[in-house]
Formats: C-alpha cells, sequence, structure tokens
C-alpha cells in the first residue's frame, strides 16, 4: 500500500496509537453544541448581507443527484443548471460543483468542459462503504480516470462503530492515494478527497469529532457530513462539530481542510445558518467555495427565488426557475 | 469578510409615556412626593421618561391598599388566583416583543438576551405559580398554609421584570397582596406588568407598585404594615435591609451578591466550556448576580482554554442593544460603569493582566468591552469583590482540592459551575462547593422549577421551585 506523508500520520502507525489519539480529543457536550448551534441559528441576516449571502451560497453548492434513475440526460440537464442557474439573470454566479455516480462522470466533463463548474464523484460503494477495499479503490481509479477532480468517498462506519479505527485510517489514506499523484495540499493536482463520515450512523458527537480527525490525519481535502442516503443528515451542530474539528486540526498541522454539510439542506434560511456557522467558528477563512460547500439540489431555486425577491421586491412563482 | 448589515428591532411597537405615577388600587395615583427622575436609555443616554421617587406617605398609602386588598384576595380560592396568574402569564406571552424591547431599552441588554431568556422565564415563572396556587396542601407545609400578608418587595436593575416575576408570582399563588419597588433606572417594564395587571383584572390593591430610589425602598421595608420583605440586590443594601427588619415579624428573604466559581477541569469539553465560560460572564453584560466571574481553570489546559476563549471573545458583537445580532449591550448606568473601571483599574494595579477583544465603543452611552484578567491570584480585589461587570478574572488550581478550596474561599456562595466529562468527578465537586446553585457542564441556566438562593453573605431564602413558596408562606 502506497504510504502517504501526512501531518499527524504518526499517530496512525498502530491501532492502539491511533485508539489512544483519537480518545484523548476532548469530548463533546451535546447540550452546549445544540445551544450554541441553535443561538447561531438566531443571528439576524438581512438586506446587503443577506444578499452577498445568497450568492455565497450558490458559489458553494454542490448540486447534486444521486439517484438510481439518473440518466445522462437528467445529468446534462443538471450540468446546465450549474454553469447557469438563472437563465433570466446572468448576474447569478455557477455552483462550484455537480456530484454524481461514477458511470456519469464521462457525461458531467463533458457537459461541463470549460465552465469552471467541477465533477465531484461518489466514490467506494456510495452510500454503504459495504465492500472490499480493492473494489473501493478500483471504483476511485474509474472516476479518476473520467475525470472527476473530486471524489466524496464514504467511510466504514461498521469498522468506526467497532473501534477498527485503522481499517478507517487506511481505507481513506488508499481511496486517497488512488485520487491522484501528489496527495496531500489543497492546491496540488489530483482529485480533491472529500471524506463523507455519515454522522447520522455515527450517532455521538464524541464520534463525529473522532471521525472528523481520523480522516483529516488520513489525507481527507474535506470532511462531509453525509450522503444524504441516511436521516438525520447534515444538522447544524453535527456541523458546528466539524467546523471546530478543522479549526483545531489547522491550528495543530499547519494543514487546512474544508467541511461539507450535505442533505437536508433545501431553505435559503438553512443555507445562511451554515453560513453564519462557518463565520464564527471556522472563521471568515473557510467561506469560501474552495473551503465550504453545501451538498443540496432542491436548495438552488430556493437561493435563486430569494435572489429574485431582494432584486425586485416580489416573489415569483415556482414555474419562473427551472426544475432541474 | 462577512458582515452582518444592522437588523435592528423595532421601537414602534413599544409606547412610553412621557411620564408615570404610582400604581395603587389599581390605579394611576398623582404621587404626594414631588421629586421625578429621569429614567433613561444606557446606549443612548437618551431621556425615555420621568418616574417619581415616591415618599413615606406614598408608601404607605400602597401598602394600606395592599392591606385592604389581603383580606379579600387571601380568601379567594387557590383555583381562582391560579385563573388571574395564569392570565397575567398569557398576557406576558402575548405582549413579550414589546416588554423585550422595552426592558432592552430601558436595562441596555441585547434584544437577543431580553426576546429569548428573560421573556420566556418571565411568563414561565408565573405558568409555574399559577400552578402551585390551588396545590398549597400538597407543598409539605401542611394541610392549609396561610400566607402572610403584605410583601414589601424591592429588585434590581440587571432583570428588571425577572425579578419582578420572581417575587410577585409565588406571592400571589400564596395568597400575599404585593407593594413592589422596581429599580430607579429600570422601572418601564415594571409599569408596564401595573396595566397587565389592570388587563387580568387582578383586584385593585393586589399589587401596587411604587417606584423610586434606595430612600423609597427604605421606606417600604421599614412599614409596619408589611408582613414580608424580598429583597434582591447588594450584600451592602441587604445588611442594611435586614438590620432594619430585625425583632419585627417580618419575614425576610434575601438574595445578594455573588462571586461565583467557574472551573474548568482538564478533561471538559473544552469547545463547550469555553461557551460556558462566556454565557457565565458576558451574558447581560456580567449583571448577573450568579455570574462566573471567577474562572478557576486546571493548569494543566489553562493556556489552551485561554487561547480558546480569547478566539471566541474576538467574536462578540458588541452595540445597539435592540440589534437582533448584539451579544454584549450597555452598561446599565454611569455609575455602575464607575464602579467596574475602579475595580478593573485596581486589578492592573495590583499586577493582573488585563485583556480585551479589539472592540469599538459607541460614542453615546455606558460600554464596557469584555475583559479578561489572567494571573489573578485569590487575594486580589478583582477575585474577591463582586464587579457586577463583563469583566472575567482568571485563576489556575492543580488538583481537584484545590479548585474546591479555592472556590469556596470567598464570602459569597450563590453559585459555581462545574465542567468535566467525568461524572464522579462532577458528583464530588458539586457535594463540596458551599453556593445554592452548582452548575454542570452549564451555566447560567435558570427554570422556574429550580430553587435559587445563597450560602453566606450571598444572602438567605430559596425562591423558585416548591421551596420558594415557603417564604411567602406562614410555616
Amino acid at each position: 500500500m502506497p504510504t502517504l506523508t501526512t501531518p499527524l500520520a504518526e499517530v496512525a502507525s498502530s491501532t492502539s496509537t491511533l485508539r489512544a489519539f483519537l480518545h484523548g480529543l476532548p469530548g463533546v457536550d451535546r447540550v452546549g453544541a445544540d445551544a450554541r448551534a441553535a443561538m447561531l441559528g438566531t443571528r439576524s441576516i438581512k438586506t446587503t448581507a443577506k444578499k452577498q449571502a445568497i450568492d455565497l451560497a450558490i458559489r458553494m453548492v454542490d448540486l447534486t443527484t444521486l439517484e438510481g434513475a439518473d440518466t445522462p440526460g437528467k445529468v446534462r440537464a443538471m450540468c446546465a443548471k450549474a454553469v447557469r442557474p438563472d437563465p433570466t439573470d446572468a448576474t447569478v454566479p455557477p455552483v462550484a460543483a455537480v456530484c454524481v455516480y461514477p458511470d456519469l462522470v464521462p457525461t458531467a466533463v463533458q457537459a461541463l468542459a470549460g465552465s469552471g463548474v467541477k465533477v465531484a464523484s461518489v466514490a467506494t460503494a456510495f452510500p454503504s462503504g459495504r465492500s472490499s477495499l480493492e473494489v473501493k479503490v478500483a471504483e476511485t481509479g474509474l472516476a479518476v480516470a473520467a475525470g472527476a477532480s473530486e471524489i466524496d468517498m464514504v467511510i466504514d462506519r461498521g469498522a468506526f462503530l467497532a473501534g477498527d479505527y485503522l481499517k478507517v485510517y487506511e481505507e481513506i489514506a488508499a481511496v486517497k492515494a488512488a485520487c491522484g499523484p501528489a496527495g496531500g495540499a489543497h492546491d496540488e493536482p489530483g482529485a480533491h478527497l472529500k471524506v463523507i463520515l455519515e454522522t447520522g450512523e455515527l450517532a455521538t458527537y464524541d464520534n463525529v469529532r473522532r471521525a472528523s480527525w481520523l480522516a483529516m490525519i488520513a489525507g481527507a481535502d474535506f470532511i462531509k457530513t453525509s450522503t444524504g442516503k441516511v436521516s438525520p443528515a447534515a444538522t447544524l451542530p453535527v456541523t458546528l462539530v466539524m467546523l471546530e474539528a478543522v479549526r483545531d486540526f489547522l491550528r495543530t498541522t499547519g494543514r487546512k481542510v474544508g467541511v461539507k454539510p450535505a442533505g437536508g439542506i433545501r431553505t435559503t434560511k438553512d443555507a445562511i445558518k451554515y453560513l453564519v456557522l462557518v463565520n464564527e467558528t471556522a472563521g471568515p477563512d473557510w467561506l469560501d467555495p474552495d473551503w465550504f460547500r453545501l451538498g443540496a439540489s432542491s436548495l438552488l431555486n430556493d437561493l435563486l427565488m430569494q435572489r429574485q425577491k431582494m432584486a425586485t421586491g416580489r416573489y415569483a412563482g415556482p414555474d419562473y426557475f427551472t426544475l432541474d | 469578510m462577512f458582515e452582518y448589515a444592522p437588523a435592528p428591532e423595532s421601537r414602534d411597537i413599544v409606547d412610553i409615556k412621557p411620564s408615570y405615577g404610582l400604581f395603587i388600587n389599581g390605579e394611576w395615583v398623582e404621587p404626594q412626593s414631588e421629586e421625578r427622575h429621569k429614567t433613561v436609555n444606557p446606549a443612548t443616554e437618551e431621556v425615555l421618561s420621568e418616574i417619581v421617587w415616591a415618599g413615606e406617605a406614598d408608601v404607605d398609602r400602597a401598602v394600606e391598599a395592599a392591606r385592604k386588598a389581603f383580606a379579600t384576595w387571601s380568601a379567594v380560592p387557590g383555583s381562582e388566583r391560579a385563573k388571574y396568574i395564569f392570565r397575567i402569564a398569557r398576557i406576558i406571552q402575548e405582549r413579550s416583543r414589546e416588554l423585550a424591547v422595552l426592558e432592552s431599552l430601558d436595562n441596555g441588554k441585547p434584544i437577543r438576551e431580553s426576546r429569548d431568556v428573560d421573556l420566556p422565564l418571565v411568563a414561565a415563572h408565573f405558568f409555574y405559580y399559577a400552578g402551585w396556587a390551588d396545590k398549597l396542601s400538597y407543598a409539605g407545609f401542611g394541610p392549609d398554609p396561610r400566607p402572610l400578608g403584605v410583601a414589601g418587595q424591592v429588585i434590581p436593575w440587571n432583570f428588571p421584570l425577572l425579578m419582578l416575576a420572581w417575587k410577585i408570582a409565588p406571592a400571589l399563588a400564596c395568597g400575599n397582596t404585593v407593594v413592589l419597588k422596581p429599580a430607579e433606572t429600570t422601572p418601564l417594564t415594571a409599569l408596564a406588568f401595573a396595566e397587565i395587571c389592570r388587563q387580568a383584572d387582578l383586584p385593585p390593591g393586589v399589587v401596587n407598585i411604587v417606584t423610586g430610589a434606595g430612600e423609597t425602598g427604605s421606606a417600604l421595608v421599614r412599614h409596619p404594615g408589611v408582613d414580608k420583605v424580598a429583597f434582591t440586590g447588594s450584600t451592602e443594601v441587604g445588611r442594611l435591609i435586614a438590620r432594619s427588619v430585625a425583632g419585627s415579624r417580618k419575614k425576610l428573604t434575601l438574595e445578594l451578591g455573588g462571586k461565583a466559581a467557574n472551573i474548568v477541569f482538564e478533561d471538559a469539553a473544552v469547545d463547550q466550556a469555553v461557551e460556558g465560560i462566556v454565557n457565565g460572564i458576558f451574558f447581560n453584560q456580567g449583571h448577573v448576580c450568579c455570574a462566573g466571574s471567577r474562572l478557576l481553570v486546571q493548569e494543566s489546559v489553562a493556556e489552551e482554554v485561554l487561547d480558546a476563549l480569547k478566539r471566541r471573545l474576538a467574536t462578540l458583537r458588541m452595540g445597539d442593544p435592540l440589534d437582533k445580532n448584539t451579544d454584549i449591550g450597555a452598561i446599565n448606568s454611569a455609575a455602575q460603569l464607575a464602579k467596574i473601571r475602579e475595580l478593573s483599574e485596581a486589578g492592573e494595579s495590583e499586577g493582573a493582566e488585563r485583556w480585551s477583544p479589539p472592540c469599538p465603543i459607541p460614542d453615546r452611552g455606558f460600554w464596557f468591552p469584555p475583559t479578561v484578567f489572567t494571573g489573578v491570584a485569590q487575594s486580589h480585589r478583582i477575585a474577591r469583590e463582586e464587579i457586577f461587570g463583563p469583566v472575567l478574572s482568571v485563576l489556575t488550581f492543580r488538583t481537584p482540592a484545590e479548585a474546591i478550596e479555592k472556590a469556596n474561599n470567598t464570602p459569597y456562595g450563590l453559585s459555581a459551575g462545574v465542567w468535566t466529562e467525568k461524572g464522579s468527578l462532577m458528583l464530588w465537586a458539586a457535594s463540596r462547593l458551599r453556593a445554592g446553585v452548582v452548575w454542570s457542564n452549564t451555566f447560567n441556566r435558570f427554570d422556574p422549577a429550580s430553587p435559587f438562593g445563597g450560602f453566606k453573605e450571598s444572602g438567605y431564602g430559596r425562591e423558585g421551585g416548591r421551596h420558594g413558596l415557603e417564604a411567602y408562606l406562614a410555616v
């Protein structure tokens, strides 16, 4: 297996050192974390700040379709929307990326060529992750070879919950290696690796914090909350805990990692709450599509609707925004 | 950068009269006292209204009204008294936005706190005690506990309407009548409450509100027609009151100052502990008798906790109390600001290191930035005296035993906080802290069902919960 030099990699030299490290992280008090997230949810973002937030949120969207019924036609339509979210208004920025299954990566790459919108692919037996490492690595390789510049992998939650942290670590490291040449630093070539923790299955905030550190140590460029296939998906407190983790990881190792809540973010109001959370937890340095993404599909139209409302003072009906 | 645009709550919802009389026997009456003073918005120094400083004759009239009303009110069945109190609670909920704006205008506290903390607790307190009114026989004070008579109540300026609720709700539930004096800098919500009593058709004389300063309060607690005195405020004034009622039949409860220790053990959940430290001392600009004004942090994690705390404090937003994004409002008065400054200067001259985040201070009004003193010794004035402002004194300890020793080494004993992920250490610490309230992995959380009160110079008697009934019953 290829070895990577990532900060703190030495703690993964054995099961016991990795376990000792992860269990040595400060705990998370659920009541306090929930209260902090709820308090930040009361911030009132109006007028100029709201305009700014809506455009930023649009630029952060990973427009996603992950259905068994996905077809090249569906993906091409979504890509068109990603590049030009509102055909009536050229000032609306494109989204950050589209996110599809590996077999549809070539379609998306072709549709998005030259647009600046990135192609992200889920991989590693998404969403359950229940397959062998060989299959996961091979699937990652296929997606990268097809032109995906971002890989959204899932961790082995079973191994994590069973306490086999080293297995989770080794899988992430192997997938990271399969992402491309350099691996590691954020602006070097190779696909960016987003590691999906599936926090709805990890259940406790202590687990979320440990899984976040585990993923970052193993080389994640982004840590992502959820597949969107498990409820609860992204929540504010879980994202708070992950933002604290990337903030602390940067301070400890000097390496900056991004965060992506995904699933269940449907309204502009929700999206703005996440931006406030970023601003007041990890800090304004993370308020950039390079470091924060929103995994969503229906959110985009609500952002467009609110954006138009701010410009015209009136709400247009849903038929004035394209389906995909 | 993501700058939040101003998001002010509208003040159009409040209707402040240019001047107020006294609320006696269900009516607004002209006072005999000719002393009138202005109440100002501490965030702008704008004059909000003019109030009376009631004299002895006015207080006498109010107590007489309360005495007269007691005869009938105490005979009203508990189930009927409950209806009035439930009605008051509902009106408070219906008018909560208005009352929150009024509180923030008069007091200087951020609207986020008056809206999300003060007003919900005020309504909850009335709801809670309304529920007790017809169940007093089952409260553990005998089969038919009787009310005391007229309660003379003097409340502070830090939580004007909430302290009113803490005083009036149990008094009425138990069948007493009330003469209440709000603080001279924050009378407006008490005067709005007088209107609510009328709206609720509360019989005349059951609640009387007399405004004024120390003289008025003194006349009230000394009045021979008063059967029960309840005071929340400084230890200094509490002592005077205790002296003046000594030897009389009056029952007394005092809720006084504090210098609470907020103890952070090395295994604490750091991010939440930092939130708890912030909430402990910067909530309500530190104008909280149970504020966590002494941070006791285990030396092995002191640097990490302080770094995290300072980073967090840099995100606090100080400014217009009516802005929905404001975290830190104005200091309530020029006098209080002077006291905070004096003690902070003493902290510096005694050798502690002073730190504040970069924080623009508005031109007008009374403001003090969030301030942290490190390197504080147990002997420094800022570790012993109540500052009642946004000033945190940080001390360190090495072992759990030392933490408890330092935490208890104060003349006060109102509250304490303990932060640890270890249940056994939590219980060990809580059972050794001499404080009326010990918060476990939280701070400044209140609930009407939970009794509140102090040890030592923090006062005596309990408010809230079943225990809070005792102060208003002849037991």
